[in-house]
């Protein structure tokens, strides 16, 4: 893209933010309460919450990156990093979030037919579609490849039984992609297909699970004798671990840069905490000082690797690397809050909000979507070469 | 990186593998030298010396990521020579004069002619704020009185880039090493490098010898130390991507309890966490080199952030070289230990870690 079309680019998208982004959805959003996250029963907290997610989705800007007739904007990866910047430089909250946008979305891109593209991603895009990760099993967690929920093939359909845990907002979701074993037969890796699943049908159930930080973002669902039509697979019947990995590498890029401000416009942490405490005591500034350090580089190393990926040359394995560093920081970051709130950060809802709650949120970080462990393990074998 | 830029290592890494493997660098310790010039004048005919220095003085003018991706390739193999000190930051320094003193200088840098040092450290932290030798004006002239250490290339330096105290501020002078007044001591380095402790004893300066303005050396200083720092960061990336390579192989090859010890997973997941955090360095390294390039009046920030990490980063990757090699690790005959003296004294160089975290925290607003 030429300086030229890049600053026409910018004036226009600057000019359209003017006129369309409602002035109450310019806070920045960095709250729980002020996410879009989509779906049929989602209620819209503000008539503008609504307008902004209406207006974006009818240009493409709920998935700027992805094509114009899945319901994206097709911007270039430059192009959407000017979009970035000037959604910052008004201080736009995104206008929708969703594991439709972050998981699903990028494997049906890769992996999908034509027709399921065209029937699954535009209703992501618009918010009308909620969607929930049906991966770990009480049984398989680090060891994913382990799933034992089964599906039957009962001819035109899978007959679906058994378990998943830490779906994520299973209980508001509307469809859920889940991991299913379909050979029993085969090696564990080669027998599992990737399957969308309704889950307002019958034999579809979920309950919530309640956290150390007192909600209950997780949840069980459970399959039972539930029917999943064949059409609703994505891929290869028994190769679904290739669309699994696939769609794990996006979700761990998402939670590397998730809560941390890593992705640019964050604030700093020192000032953040400068905020709440009158003078920071040395070890506190020197601790802050050193995350800051890491968040602002760590940061960097993320839009490295997305600038990668346009080149075709995607993070892949290293977004194992990403994921460890951006949770285990964060996990820092939120330390530190802590630290400096002292006792008024003790208590739930207390004079800092939620400050415990999202300390103890983020222990997650480092467990979700791959442990630091197992990203340790991912680098050592696949990108150093160690012996297994 | 780009393709030019991966041209550019791959070309800068197989000349060194050749000309200034660590062996050679082996040799010279052992053989107490510090400078080699026929080597530096090969690297000047490839355009290094020059990298900064502008065509029509004779210079190959490729940028500060490029003089960046040198840098880390020459660490990577602990290659020996006035690269930062001339080609960095004296032309740097001298390319924010427009005279044609500065002019000459500068051709003469580029040819593998002239070489520099940068005399700023007073006490054994990097100061430049603090400096206190002064520079009395004397007549047309001025007196310098004072000392001077860690002057990194100074002993071999044919000329000194001088900080010192005038009337109403900091003043830059740029003299020849040998100018009367002027005594240089070696320094006896644990990593076996070029430094020296220079006493100024009434040297005389005259209004010819500043460069820049009286009072204001940072207008000149100031970039020149920014690009200094980014590429001793970058050096240190090299040096912590050379250290890391040994020990990955060595982990591959060495057995114990009759397996390779890279089967045991205590130390599998360490060399993956010092992976991870070379990859978040050279992230900031190529991000300095970058902004000094496009827009170097705001590279306060991605400078610090840089030599920052990469001091760290350099901490751990020869802290693990060591440990993960075991006692062959501590041994003289091994190289790791050199890589190690290396980062402790680039560590220290033009400012250490709390230098440039105080630089992040002042450019974030706490």
């Amino acid at each position: 893209m030429t300086v030229n079309s890049r600053d026409e680019f910018r004036a226009e998208l600057r000019a359209w933010l003017e006129e369309n982004c409602p002035q109450e959805m310019r806070d920045g959003g960095m709250t729980e309460d002020s996410i879009c996250w989509g779906g049929k029963n989602w209620v819209f907290t503000s008539e503008a919450q609504k307008l902004w997610l209406e207006r974006c989705a009818a240009k493409g800007y709920t998935v700027p990156t992805w094509p114009v007739e899945y319901g994206g904007a097709g911007l270039t990866r430059e192009q959407e990093k000017v979009f970035h910047e000037e959604m910052e430089a008004i201080n736009a909250r995104s206008p929708l979030q969703s594991f439709g946008i972050w998981m699903l979305g990028p494997a049906l891109l890769h992996f999908g037919s034509h027709a399921q593209k065209l029937h699954y991603l535009p209703p992501i895009a618009r918010g009308e579609i909620r969607w929930c990760q049906g991966y770990s099993e009480p049984g398989a967690g680090s060891d994913l490849a382990n799933v034992q929920t089964k599906g039957e093939d009962k001819g035109d359909h899978w007959l679906v039984n058994g378990q998943k845990i830490w779906t994520s907002y299973a209980d508001r979701a509307d469809w859920i992609f889940a991991l299913v074993r379909t050979d029993k037969d085969a090696p564990k890796h080669k027998g599992i297909s990737f399957l969308l699943c309704d889950m307002e049908q019958e034999g579809v159930e979920t309950r919530p699970i309640k956290m150390i930080s007192g909600i209950s973002p997780f949840c069980e669902t459970f399959f039972t004798d539930a029917k999943i039509p064949k059409e609703q697979i994505v891929g290869t019947e028994n190769r679904g671990w290739d669309v699994a990995k696939y769609l794990l590498t996006h979700e761990r890029e998402m939670i590397s840069g998730g809560g941390a401000g890593l992705s640019g416009g964050g604030r700093a942490l020192g000032a953040v905490i400068a905020d709440t405490v009158e003078e920071m005591d040395v070890t506190l500034r020197a601790d802050a000082m050193r995350c800051e350090i890491d968040a602002l580089a760590i940061g960097l190393t993320l839009e490295r690797y997305k600038d990668q990926s346009e080149a075709g040359q995607g993070a892949g394995d290293a977004s194992a690397m990403l994921k460890y560093m951006g949770t285990e920081l964060n996990k820092q970051r939120h330390e530190l809050m802590m630290s400096a709130g002292g006792s008024d950060a003790l208590e739930w809802d207390g004079p800092l909000g939620n400050r415990a709650g999202d300390w103890l949120r983020t222990k997650a970080n480092s467990i979700e979507g791959g442990t630091s462990e197992v990203m340790l393990s991912i680098v050592s074998r696949r990108v150093l070469g160690l012996p297994a | 990186m780009s393709e030019e830029e991966t041209m550019l290592a791959d070309m800068a890494r197989g000349f060194l593998d050749g000309a200034a493997p660590v062996s050679k660098f082996r040799q010279m310790r052992d053989a107490g030298e510090t400078f080699d010039r026929a080597l530096w004048k090969e690297m000047a005919d490839m355009g290094w010396a020059g990298v900064l220095v502008p065509e029509d003085a004779g210079g190959s003018d490729m940028g500060f990521a490029a003089a960046n991706i040198i840098a880390r390739e020459m660490g990577k193999t602990l290659a020996v020579s006035p690269f930062l000190s001339s080609a960095v930051i004296a032309a740097t320094a001298l390319k924010h004069v427009s005279d044609t003193r500065a002019r000459d200088a500068l051709a003469k840098i580029a040819a593998g002619d002239m070489t520099y040092a940068l005399a700023v450290d007073e006490g054994v932290k990097f100061d430049p704020e603090g400096t206190a030798m002064e520079a009395k004006a004397d007549g047309n002239g001025f007196r310098l009185n004072g000392k001077k250490q860690f002057v990194v290339d100074g002993a071999l330096a044919d000329r000194l880039l001088v900080l010192a105290r005038t009337e109403n501020g900091l003043t830059l002078f740029d003299i020849p090493a040998d100018r009367a007044g002027i005594e240089r001591n070696a320094s006896n380095m644990i990593d076996a490098r070029d430094v020296a402790r220079i006493n100024f004893d009434n040297v005389e300066a005259t209004g010819g010898d500043v460069l820049g303005a009286v009072d204001n050396a940072m207008d000149v200083l100031k970039p020149a130390l920014q690009a200094g720092q980014a590429a001793l960061a970058a050096e240190m990336s090299g040096l912590s991507a050379g250290a890391f390579g040994m020990t990955v192989e060595y982990l591959k090859e060495r057995k114990q309890f009759g397996i390779e010890i890279g089967r045991f997973q205590a130390l599998q997941h360490r060399a993956a966490h010092l992976w991870c955090e070379i990859e978040v360095t050279a992230s900031a390294i190529l991000n300095a080199g970058r902004k000094l390039d496009d827009d170097p009046e705001n590279a306060g920030l991605a400078v610090s952030l840089a030599k920052a990490r990469a001091t760290d980063t350099a901490k751990l990757a020869v802290i693990e070289g060591v440990q993960m090699h075991g006692g062959i690790g501590m041994t003289d005959a091994f190289d790791m230990g050199f890589y190690m003296k290396r980062a402790r004294v680039g560590a220290e160089w033009l400012g250490d870690y709390s230098y440039h975290a105080e630089k992040v925290a002042a450019a974030r607003g706490f």
